[in-house]
């Protein structure tokens, strides 16, 4: 009986749950209670991709309205992918919290961090599972909104500002899509993708389509940071609480990447979009130029978050490459990378965490030798910074390797050879950093330092663990993002 | 023998992995540790020669681990050419550590359990390497024993030991990121296959139109510069600058492991994936022939220059590493098993050199040549097995290393090479300009007449070191088997 609405209450639960959290003031309780939300949206997930991978996608109708007049939500193999590993690294990254939020945020606001939090998971599992594309903005904007309330509490004075500025760029990148959602209202009178897909079909090329699209794409690209659109996400990254950063840089980028594929593919059709209109060329060289820029960006950073960010500029360039490149081996690769980049990225965050709350900073300076006082922190940083130069028998090998060989497949020398060099700049900034922790004498608060706590060590090792895992056992993360990737090559289904 | 040949595989590359654990449980108790360590890389040496008689005999065992990715599987296929280089590796494995017992301990050096267990991992690596059934396991091989390797080298964790560990690290990433897993993802979309294969998987190709001459040679420049182990140059200031490890690292990996990893890796790749025909057909090797012979003058001359021991001995490294890689390009049978022996002469020879600085460097902490006037007086064992070796690594009989230059000297005649023949006998001439020297140095009267102060290095240290040296002797006398063991890898199934 339960299991039928579950495509529902995936995302029902958290939406319902977040208000709750206000309701109980005891600062244990909330946690708790949000934590086992957590747990419960992973273990839905979980579930609906199982369902998937045994019996095929199916679809739910919100409230019994019949298609397409109602909302309809679907669980297909790309969407039960995103939200699996957005609601588990949502859960892990909860499980970590409780010290970092002590640290970093002022206890009486705790209450409002949680139902941010699964607010922000909320948007995040709704723009995966919905198949309406008005659904999708108002689902964007939930996490939206959240995320900027979530950074503006971090530590420092910035962060508001920070805030701000993701707020203005975020807003603008919200009616962008809106207006272009309503382009395409007007054009085909559905908002059901399924529906709009077919309608357009019909369409062959309109101004207000082309217009649309052009709307839509800027819109997402500023979501997705894109260079040159990317100019929030630093900020954002860098004065956020450490734990919000970890949440939010593992899923965010990834959910406007899928809400991307999914549009261009499965509404205006790739050979709308790429063929005709050159899409992919356009990605391409913004998404190399947005890789090496950022990626010597990172190398020049003093600041271990300010440096992550710029890497996940770099590493959504990774996904697109993957995605502008139209055929079955390169989107796969694309999405795997959505997957393998959430580990890396969310476990090199959680490190970050343990050495902010430790060492109160998480300026390189301050984190001189840090490998004495806190091996088991440092080395994480190391295997987590492999998985990101994608040495082998890590996950970042695998989305690189399967871009790689699709590249050369498909005759495009120059991108094969420009995406290895540019994974070179990772090796610098990385390795950057594991001299610091390794070479260096320990400073007066290094010397006195003791190593992370076990409650955060823990999930920590779960996400860094995670990469060797997914970069040796490839058969889920590889296995279904190929079938994703057929689905949406298939066209719309 | 009860083991099946498949499951000896799988015990070979486990056992390292066992020594790890273990050294994990016991890093506390040394002596338990390393007891444990050298017990076990002495069964893994018994298990590798079981594998090794059946290999000689014609076999070739397979095991597949599984897909790593659709298409790409992690497998172990044992040929001659792997096999020999994993009894090397796992035969010097056991005089390396008990070796490397005497001298971290004389040394007092901190860190000795990490430092087993990267050992043990690099070993792992160097196995893998060696099994490999594809250049794509070769590659995860080649990157492990990379990574495993850098905290070896920067062992001392000093401001010397991270800048040395940089340009190693640096090199090694990416000249095997940005050529030869670029040259891996061609091959596969020329080829649509991985394997190794007897005559190598580009011919079909090449015959078909699928891949143009000037292409082959570019992807061979991948490969040869790719492979940045086999230290051809320019790529070769890794080789040099990883000499700030600990002498016993020096000895196993950056002569025997680390480096055969690279020449390993070439010799597989122009026998397996090109095919000596094909290389010679379509002559793609003439350049890299030139290159190596350029490297091996060039590197001779350099280490003439050097006055730190081990500074001279890693050069000569660079320089012989470019006689295997010649062996590669020349494609001839007899300059690929002249290769293929290389590896092996080389290995105990060379090895049996850093154990002698080593030896020194612990008895004396004396790291200049110019300081060891003297010194074979104090030390007969030390510098007699650095006379022996030297011998071996000239090309003078009744050192091994006579026959795999023979051989490489006969590639060069065959193939009408007579400049690569002059620059192969200019070589051993200078080898015997820069390695002679010092034994003779140290066996003369010291400058002062006081008796020296110190003897010979622990027991620990000479023994594995005088064994290397008598080695380096039998494997003059070993050398037909030996051929006899590598000429099927020249025989292209039909």
């Amino acid at each position: 009986m339960i299991e039928q609405h579950l495509p529902v209450l995936i995302v029902v639960v958290p939406l319902i749950a977040a208000p709750l959290c206000v309701f109980l003031f005891n600062r244990t309780l909330v946690y708790l209670f949000a934590l086992a939300t957590c747990w419960a949206t992973f273990g839905m997930s979980l579930f609906l991709l199982a369902k998937v991978l045994e019996s095929g996608p199916f679809s739910y109708e919100l409230g019994n309205w019949p298609v397409p007049y109602g909302i309809e939500y679907v669980v297909d193999y790309f969407s039960a992918f995103v939200m699996s590993f957005v609601s588990g690294i949502g859960a892990v990254v909860l499980t970590y919290a409780p010290k970092s939020l002590n640290d970093e945020i002022d206890p009486s606001r705790h209450y409002l961090v949680h139902p941010m939090y699964l607010l922000c998971l909320t948007g995040m599992l709704g723009i995966c599972i919905t198949g309406d594309l008005f659904n999708v903005f108002v689902f964007l904007e939930i996490s939206s909104l959240s995320s900027y309330a979530l950074i503006s509490l971090g530590r420092s004075r910035r962060a508001p500002l920070a805030a701000f500025q993701y707020l203005v760029m975020g807003t603008i990148g919200a009616t962008f899509l809106l207006i272009g959602i309503g382009l395409l209202y007007q054009l085909t009178g559905t908002l059901n993708m399924v529906d709009m897909a077919q309608q357009l079909a019909d369409d062959h090329g309109s101004r207000t389509m082309l217009v649309a699209f052009a709307f839509v794409t800027v819109g997402l690209c500023i979501k997705m940071a894109v260079f040159p659109l990317h100019t929030w996400l630093p900020n954002a990254y860098t004065y956020a609480p450490s734990v919000v950063t970890a949440f939010i840089a593992a899923t965010a980028t990834k959910v406007s990447v899928y809400a991307f594929v999914r549009i261009v593919y499965d509404i205006f059709t790739p050979q709308f979009a790429f063929d005709v209109h050159g899409l992919d060329l356009f990605l391409t060289v913004f998404s190399l130029i947005g890789i090496f820029v950022a990626s010597a960006a990172a190398i020049y950073q003093g600041n271990l978050k300010r440096l992550l960010a710029y890497s996940s500029i770099a590493q959504v360039g990774y996904m697109l490459l993957g995605v502008s490149m139209n055929n079955q081996d390169g989107l796969t690769g694309g999405i795997v990378h959505m997957f393998n980049h959430a580990i890396i990225k969310g476990g090199l965050f959680l490190v970050v965490g343990c050495f902010a709350l430790r060492l109160h900073s998480v300026r390189l300076e301050d984190l001189r030798g840090a490998a004495k006082t806190m091996p088991l922190t440092a080395f994480a940083w190391v295997l987590g910074g492999l998985g990101l130069i994608g040495v082998p028998l890590t996950a970042g090998f695998i989305s690189k390797w399967l871009l790689l060989t699709a590249a050369l497949d498909n005759g495009f020398y120059l991108v094969a050879g420009l995406m290895l060099i540019s994974s070179l700049l990772a090796v610098v900034y990385v390795w950057r950093v594991v001299e610091i922790l390794y070479f260096s004498e320990p400073a007066d608060a290094v010397e006195s330092a003791r190593e992370a706590p076990w409650s955060m060590l823990i999930p920590t090792y779960l996400l860094i663990v995670g990469i060797l895992v997914f970069g040796i056992w490839t058969s889920y993360s590889v296995g279904v993002a190929s079938q994703a990737a057929s689905a949406l090559l298939g066209g719309a289904p | 023998m009860t083991l099946t040949p498949a499951l000896l595989i799988v015990v070979s590359l486990a056992l390292p992995f066992l020594v790890l654990v273990l050294i994990g449980l016991f890093g506390k108790l040394p002596n338990l540790r390393d007891g444990l360590t050298l017990v076990l890389s002495s069964v893994l040496f018994y298990v590798v020669c079981c594998l090794a008689d059946h290999v000689f005999q014609g076999g070739r065992p397979e095991l597949v681990l599984g897909n790593l990715l659709p298409g790409f599987s992690i497998g172990f296929k044992v040929e001659p050419l792997g096999m020999v280089f994993a009894l090397v590796a796992s035969g010097l494995w056991i005089a390396t550590t008990v070796y490397a017992i005497g001298y971290m301990r004389a040394h007092h050096e901190k860190h000795q359990t990490r430092f087993f267990a990267c050992f043990a991992i690099a070993i792992f690596a160097a196995l893998a390497a060696a099994f490999s059934a594809n250049l794509f396991t070769l590659f995860v091989a080649y990157e492990l024993m990379t990574i495993s390797t850098y905290p070896l080298v920067t062992h001392h964790g000093t401001e010397k030991a991270k800048l040395g560990g940089r340009t190693y690290l640096g090199i090694l990433l990416f000249t095997s990121i940005a050529f030869f897993m670029l040259a891996i993802g061609w091959t596969w979309s020329v080829a649509h296959t991985l394997e190794f294969q007897p005559g190598g998987i580009l011919q079909g190709s090449y015959e078909s139109g699928g891949i143009q001459q000037w292409q082959l040679m570019l992807l061979l420049a991948l490969f040869a510069f790719g492979i940045g182990k086999a230290a051809l140059m320019p790529f070769h200031r890794w080789l040099p600058a990883a000499m700030v490890a600990p002498t016993p690292v020096s000895a196993l990996l950056h002569a025997v492991a680390v480096v055969k990893v690279g020449v390993f890796s070439i010799l597989k790749v122009a026998v397996y994936v090109f095919g000596m025909d094909l290389i010679r057909e379509t002559s793609i090797g003439e350049w890299l022939a030139y290159a190596a012979g350029a490297t091996i003058l060039l590197a001779s001359l350099v280490a003439m220059t050097k006055d730190n021991l081990k500074a001279r001995l890693a050069y000569s490294t660079v320089s012989q590493l470019a006689y295997i890689t010649l062996g590669a390009a020349l494609a001839t049978p007899a300059s690929v098993v002249g290769g293929g022996m290389h590896i092996v002469m080389h290995a105990v020879g060379k090895i049996t050199l850093f154990f002698c600085a080593g030896a020194i460097y612990v008895a004396t902490h004396k790291t200049d040549i110019s300081d060891m006037r003297g010194l074979g007086r104090a030390m007969p064992l030390t510098m007699g097995a650095f006379f022996i070796a030297s011998i071996s690594i000239i090309g003078l009989p009744p050192g091994g290393g006579v026959w795999s230059k023979w051989f490489l000297a006969l590639g060069t005649v065959e193939t009408h090479h007579l400049f690569l023949l002059a620059v192969l006998m200019i070589s051993s001439l200078l080898n015997i300009a820069y390695l002679i020297p010092i034994p003779i140095r140290g066996f003369m009267k010291p400058v002062t007449g006081d008796p020296p102060t110190f003897k010979e290095a622990p027991m620990m240290c000479v023994v594995p070191l005088c064994c290397t040296a008598v080695g380096t002797i039998v494997l003059f006398f070993l050398a037909n088997g030996l051929y006899e063991v590598l000429l099927p890898i020249t025989e292209v199934a039909k």
